[in-house]
């Protein structure tokens, strides 16, 4: 097991990411924030807290989605659901999507369908700790990336709580 | 996480790490049943027949409700309609529906068993939709989601079950797994109702007074008085038996404390249950009804995936 990102750079990444955010969004009017369980809730969870900082007395509405129901693979394994919560509408706002690891865009999708049904969004947008770039299957890119990593296929990504308990994104070599 | 068996035969092959799996994920499918659209792809690759040999409402369409949330496509087949009536086997019947491609089988029959003998000669998944006078779990385990929701959690509670034990699948499948899940269970009715040697076979106390079962309790659940069984003189008529079993306004507000009313329909209301008990705020009747499309999503789903390992 290597380690791609260091807690400390991981949460410099996350940092960055949400300044990314707030610059390219004055208002937080018709903006949700989405995190994809498991690892992309881990980020989101960190991610608003720097949020809070940068949108000072605004109250952002974040949420957490679950795609276990929307997997395409589901025949492969049955797993148990995770906690989906969107306590809001998403009717014509703005939805940025935050999920740890971007790898064959198959997650993605998934996501948007499930999104889907719980109305049209004007717009959705999407944000990743990490981008194994070379691997998509399906034409899906970011809006706000950490940061771009080179690996094989068959190598595992994941972001992960360490022995002292802080969290780092390691690479599985297969 | 896995269900460790293949087909829902019955709570009695359930293990407790198995039915608390089942009620998480139902917990997620009572979300989706919220929705704008309330339904997801999980198994729009299955087929599901709907097998029923024996006459429901609220089941029937609870299931078929459940399927189509989860995208499967459904056949019915309603005993009285079909070529049963021709005299063909069960075997036969089923053989030739899975024959057109069918990965999964819900089924309701008036033989205790009949679940279990299909599951021996099929390969599809089995979900029993209640056989004879022997389980009937998928009521169990809506039952138990609607007191976990009530009361937050099973382990501990007192449950009582009134009513005619002695032909309840639903009361059978229930003490299952209320003892399974560390409540304690109370079956209470007339000494013609329930069976002899209940106490010392499922763990059970066994009670004949209404009143002291009731202050005891935490949940009533009470059973249908099966009318269709008066002319066995178990009671001696529906007048006495609503006398001394039946739960009216006044006998629950004598009551020191606040019990929850539970039913699994169809009510006779008046016999069992009156109808300012049974449409009182006490009573999650209806609850109980609306948790039932989400518990079966949650065993379909959770089934569904043995489709492959069957064909």
């Amino acid at each position: 097991m290597q380690v791609l990102l260091s807690s400390q750079q991981l949460s410099d990444t996350i940092h960055k990411l949400a300044g990314q955010l707030a610059g390219h969004h004055k208002s937080t009017e018709d903006v949700v924030f989405v995190g994809i369980q498991q690892g992309g809730v881990m980020v989101a969870d960190e991610m608003m807290k720097h949020l809070e900082q940068l949108y000072p007395g605004k109250t952002l509405q974040y949420g957490q989605l679950d795609i276990t129901f929307y997997r395409d693979d589901i025949r492969k394994e049955i797993l148990a659901p995770d906690v989906m919560n969107l306590p809001f509408s998403i009717e014509n706002k703005t939805v940025i999507l935050i999920d740890d690891v971007l790898f064959t865009g198959r997650t993605i999708k998934a996501a948007l369908d499930a999104l889907l049904d719980y109305g049209r969004p004007a717009k959705v947008e999407l944000c990743v700790l990490v981008d194994r770039k070379e691997h998509r299957q399906f034409p899906i890119q970011a809006d706000y990336t950490g940061a771009i990593l080179h690996t094989s296929k068959a190598d595992k990504v994941k972001l992960v709580k360490n022995e002292t308990g802080n969290k780092e994104v390691v690479l599985i070599v297969a | 996480m896995q269900l460790s068996t293949r087909h829902l035969l019955g709570i009695k092959d359930l293990n407790k790490e198995d039915i608390q799996l089942i009620l998480s994920t139902a917990e997620q499918f009572k979300e989706v049943l919220q929705r704008p659209v309330k339904k997801v792809p999980s198994l729009r690759d299955v087929t599901i027949v709907n097998l029923f040999y024996e006459n429901s409402t609220r089941t029937r369409f609870s299931f078929e409700l459940a399927e189509k949330r989860l995208s499967a496509d459904t056949i019915n087949f309603a005993a009285s309609t079909s070529s049963a009536a021709k005299g063909e086997t069960l075997l036969d019947t089923v053989q030739n529906i899975l024959s057109m491609k069918v990965d999964m089988v819900v089924m309701r029959h008036s033989a205790s068993g009949a679940p279990h003998f299909l599951a021996q000669h099929i390969p599809a998944a089995i979900i029993n939709a209640g056989d004879g006078i022997n389980e009937h779990p998928t009521q169990a385990l809506l039952d138990a989601f609607s007191i976990r929701e009530k009361t937050a959690k099973i382990e501990g509670k007192n449950i009582a079950i009134i009513g005619d034990i002695m032909h309840s699948r639903v009361a059978q499948s229930n003490i299952y797994l209320l003892k399974k899940m560390g409540a304690k269970v109370t079956v209470c009715g007339p000494p013609t109702l329930i069976p002899k040697y209940i106490g010392e076979a499922l763990g059970v106390n066994v009670s004949y007074n209404l009143r002291e079962t009731l202050e005891w309790c935490d949940v009533a659940n009470v059973l249908r008085i099966q009318l269709e069984r008066q002319n066995q003189v178990l009671f001696s008529s529906l007048r006495e038996y609503s006398l001394t079993y039946g739960i009216n306004r006044q006998l629950l507000d004598s009551l020191n404390k606040e019990i929850v009313i539970m039913h699994p329909g169809p009510i006779n209301r008046g016999v069992e249950l009156d109808s300012d008990v049974a449409d009182s705020k006490q009573s999650i009747i209806l609850q109980q009804v609306e948790n039932g499309v989400a518990v079966r999503m949650a065993v379909l789903y959770l089934l569904s995936g043995s489709k492959s390992a069957g064909n």
